[in-house]
């Protein structure tokens, strides 16, 4: 049983029935552009053999939500999609029954079309909508309840239109940014210059002046705000306020090199076994066994990146005596309010937090804080709905980013090319800063806006993340049967940026590293890098994805100048499987270009397969993105890449051709896929560029500069 | 402030603002047209685009005072009679968004692309979108709906 279920194991907790023919089904996760709702509402309209459109989805907020946590890690189907599918299966047995006593006919002899209970000896029925109408169930979920066969569907794997899309195409949906309220004031925060600087001073002449011009400046210790009735108003009133702020600024950012400071700094390092990290010394690096004919090392490389929501984060806040209401896009609102409460020193029930659309995130972006950020306004201006935005320059300079990180490999070949032993150590900081509040005064740490309030916060510490493949160690162990793995994941110490979850965690970069590795290895033991691949894999549906993606690949002859590549891996070895394999072009300007994509996916039984289909061609362009342009940059006096000239990322005009192949497994579970293509992407890409030039890039992003230097340093012989 | 007259979707509107705040902002707060985004303000992302006389123009930037003899049309304007319009309506076959903060920038210049170009080849194509930048990834969705259109041959309006 799912821990959705556990903490809500009722009927009532995640749906209703209306007398006005609709259902309304309450998960707890939400809906960020991943199409979740979708595929939610057609769970539960298969199981419950009512039409689509009858579906509501209702809004995700404390004290009526189920509470499933934080919508993360690709465990939304998982989770929420199977606790809803055995609520709605239940609720069809038990309105089957309870129809069965109306009509009083045999169960056995009713059938159920768009919510009608018929039965097919009597012609007698009774739909949902009067048997159950406003009703509550009052009945357990039951976690064995017997659910529609795959092959009686007629909903669950049919071609949908997305919920909302009409409404996105016309300008009618209605994102936080969008909120209005009577008397609602707009807010924005003046930032300090970085993360250290505390405010030393303060225009006070100023601060009057925009007072006397009706903007309402708040400071709490190093906190600036600045609310009003027009947002151009405070928009400017914030610029200047910000230009006439002085701060302290201490020693600012460390500017070692980044690649220096990931395995130079001072660390935790924990061996990892089967995907879970061990509390025990780290092995040593072993000499290569007896029978090795060869060992290779390679250390690759990615930066800093950022979520780069296209929509800066925002929140729409008032407080009303003790209660605070906060309307957010964060992913997880009974999280943030347990994190807020503490930070606050509120009581949880006085605070309301109600998930309301925002910019797709990808990960922890900057939604907490600028609840947060409302909140403190909104309680500094009682009774007043205050609306507060960042600004872009606050999305891309103090989002929590994903850590830059370092992966070193070494594995050894056998004469007949088996790899005969494998090491792999990665290098990161901290993916793990969601809010929470455990210990007690953890949530103030890791809500930026309360660091800066007088008697502020102290930055978090983080400790190592120990559970199965999160954090650095996600994707760290491969699916691969190598013997006995060395694999040690390191949590680095003094690193310069602010960090936590974005997509996929330490996967992207992990399977960044195995999947060209092997790529290394292939060649130096002369394999076909797919045959390498398959040699090491047991499982079969890993194999099955590996064979699909190379067949569309390899379906027609490479042009001249294309360089193909091929990657794969089953995110957290757990969730969906996918192989890519990219075709591209490196140009006489030494820009790549994109030119073709497959995706073999398998990721159980297909719910939504247009949904599940977008997911993997995003994944698959948003990793090409942080592979070939995207690093966060900064010095000692902050981050300096606070815009898209200075962090950008990939543009229609670098759109390849995606096919994508559903490897649909009827009756199997739901797999997680929001994040199973990425990895694979930016691997497939990197060994595409080695194909199509000779050149193995090992450090991330491959920009024209990266992709001249390594051609400059080539031996001899290798073409550019 | 000063009283200005703007014509937004074919309605005359008399608004009341500072003339130096940008377009952007006197559609979403005073005329409640919320379709166009503030993305950047910075004339750097493409989610604030509406059409100016016909031509895409991002609106986060440039004063409202610039524009009050023109003929203003953001993406709630595009529906007639309440349907959505052709571009619309692909971008809803197609599926072409994801968080959708981006759709309506990219509707608003898709459907001036069609407008002047009755069959774009792809690099007229990404010329004219690639000033608008979408971070979930359906840019493929959108070539689709475009390819769509075109094979059509429909009037865009």
């Amino acid at each position: 049983m799912t821990s959705s279920l556990e903490k809500q194991p009722n009927v009532d907790q995640w749906l209703s029935v209306g007398t006005d023919g609709r259902v309304t089904v309450r998960s707890g996760k939400v809906d960020i552009g991943q199409r979740i709702s979708t595929a939610m509402a057609l769970i539960a309209a298969e199981e419950l053999d009512v039409a689509l459109e009858r579906i509501d989805m209702a809004q995700v907020e404390t004290g009526i939500s189920p509470d499933e946590g934080v919508t993360s890690g690709s465990n939304s189907m998982q989770d929420s999609g199977q606790a809803v599918r055995l609520a709605t299966a239940t609720a069809r047995r038990h309105m089957i029954a309870r129809a069965a006593e109306a009509l009083e006919v045999e169960p056995s002899t009713l059938e159920i079309t768009d919510g009608l209970i018929r039965s097919r000896d009597s012609n007698l029925s009774v739909s949902y909508w009067e048997l159950q109408g406003d009703q509550p169930f009052d009945i357990p979920i039951d976690p064995e309840i017997e659910i529609k066969a795959p092959e009686t569907y007629t909903q669950v794997g049919e071609q949908v239109i997305a919920r909302g899309m009409t409404e996105l195409a016309t300008g009618q949906s209605h994102f936080v940014h969008d909120m209005t309220m009577p008397g609602m004031l707009h807010a924005r925060v003046v930032r300090p210059p970085h993360y250290h600087a505390r405010l030393k001073n303060l225009d006070e002449a100023l601060c009057r002046r925009l007072e006397d011009a009706a903007i309402r400046v708040v400071r709490d210790g190093s906190y600036l705000a600045v609310a009003g009735e027009d947002e151009y108003a405070v928009i400017k009133a914030a610029e200047r306020l910000a230009a006439a702020a002085e701060w302290n600024m201490g020693n600012g950012l460390p500017t070692r090199d980044i690649y220096e400071s990931l395995t130079a700094n001072e660390r935790v390092s924990l061996p990892v076994s089967n995907g879970v990290p061990q509390r025990e010394p780290v092995p040593d690096l072993p000499e290569p066994p007896a029978g090795a004919a060869q060992t290779l090392r390679a250390r690759y490389e990615k930066p800093y990146h950022m979520h780069g929501s296209l929509g800066p984060s925002a929140a729409l806040s008032v407080a009303e005596g003790k209660e605070v209401h906060i309307w957010t896009h964060s992913q997880g609102v009974y999280v943030l309010r347990e994190a807020l409460a503490g930070g606050l020193g509120m009581d949880e029930d006085d605070l309301h937090i109600i998930h309301a659309p925002g910019a797709g995130c990808y990960g922890h972006n900057g939604a907490d804080d600028a609840a947060v950020d409302a909140a403190l306004i909104a309680r500094a201006l009682p009774s007043t709905p205050v609306l507060l935005k960042w600004t872009r320059e606050d999305e891309h300079a103090w989002e929590p980013y994903s850590t830059a990180m370092a992966m070193e490999l070494q594995a050894s070949l056998d004469s007949d090319g088996n790899v005969v032993a494998w090491s792999h150590e990665a290098y990161g900081d901290t993916f793990m800063m969601r809010p929470r509040n455990a210990p007690p005064g953890e949530g103030a740490k890791r809500l930026l806006p309360l660091r800066y309030v007088a008697n502020g916060a102290d930055d978090p510490v983080p400790q190592p993340a120990m559970r199965y493949h999160v954090g650095v160690h996600r994707n760290l162990d491969p699916l691969y049967n190598f013997p006995n793995p060395r694999l040690v994941k390191n949590l680095v110490r003094g690193l310069p940026l602010r960090t936590s979850a974005l997509r996929t965690l330490g996967g992207f970069a992990n399977v960044f590293a195995i999947e060209c590795f092997l790529d290394e290895l292939a060649e130096a033991a002369g394999k076909d890098p797919v045959e390498f691949r398959l040699q090491h894999l047991d499982d079969e549906r890993a194999c099955a994805v590996v064979k699909a993606a190379a067949d569309r690949l390899n379906a027609n002859d490479t042009p001249a100048n294309i360089g193909r590549g091929i990657a794969f891996s089953q995110y957290t070895n757990s969730k969906a499987y996918a192989a890519v394999g990219v075709e591209l072009e490196v140009l006489d300007d030494a820009t790549i270009k994109l030119h073709r994509a497959v995706i073999a996916v398998d990721a159980g039984q297909v719910v939504d397969p247009d949904g599940l289909t977008m997911q993997c061609e995003g994944g698959f362009i948003q990793a090409a993105s942080w592979t070939l342009h995207e690093a966060v940059t900064f010095d000692r006096d902050g981050v300096t890449s606070r815009d898209w000239d200075s962090y950008p990322i990939l543009r229609f005009g670098n759109i390849p051709e995606i096919e994508t192949v559903l490897m649909d497994r009827p009756g199997d579970p739901f797999l997680g896929a929001g994040e199973a293509v990425s990895g694979p992407a930016g691997a497939a890409i990197a060994i595409a560029l080695k194909e199509a030039t000779g050149l193995r890039l090992r450090r991330m992003p491959f920009t024209p500069d990266a992709i001249r230097a390594a051609a400059l340093n080539a031996p001899a012989g290798i073409s550019s | 402030m000063a009283k200005i007259t703007l014509t937004v979707n074919g309605e005359a509107h008399e608004v009341d603002t500072d003339l130096a705040t940008p377009l952007l902002f006197v559609l979403r707060n005073q005329l409640g047209l919320t379709g166009a985004k503030l993305g950047c303000g910075l004339e750097q992302c493409g989610a604030c685009a509406i059409l100016i006389n016909g031509e895409p123009v991002l609106s986060c930037v440039r004063a409202v005072s610039e524009f009050k003899d023109d003929d203003i049309r953001t993406v709630e304007g595009l529906a007639k009679n309440n349907a959505p319009s052709a571009v619309q309506q692909a971008f809803i076959d197609h599926g072409a968004a994801q968080c959708g903060y981006c759709t309506a920038g990219l509707v608003v210049a898709t459907t001036a692309l069609l407008k002047r170009h009755k069959n774009p080849d792809r690099s007229t194509i990404d010329a004219a979108l690639t000033d608008h930048l979408c971070r979930c990834g359906s840019h493929l969705r959108v070539l689709k709906a475009i390819d769509t259109l075109i094979s059509e041959g429909a009037s865009h309006d």
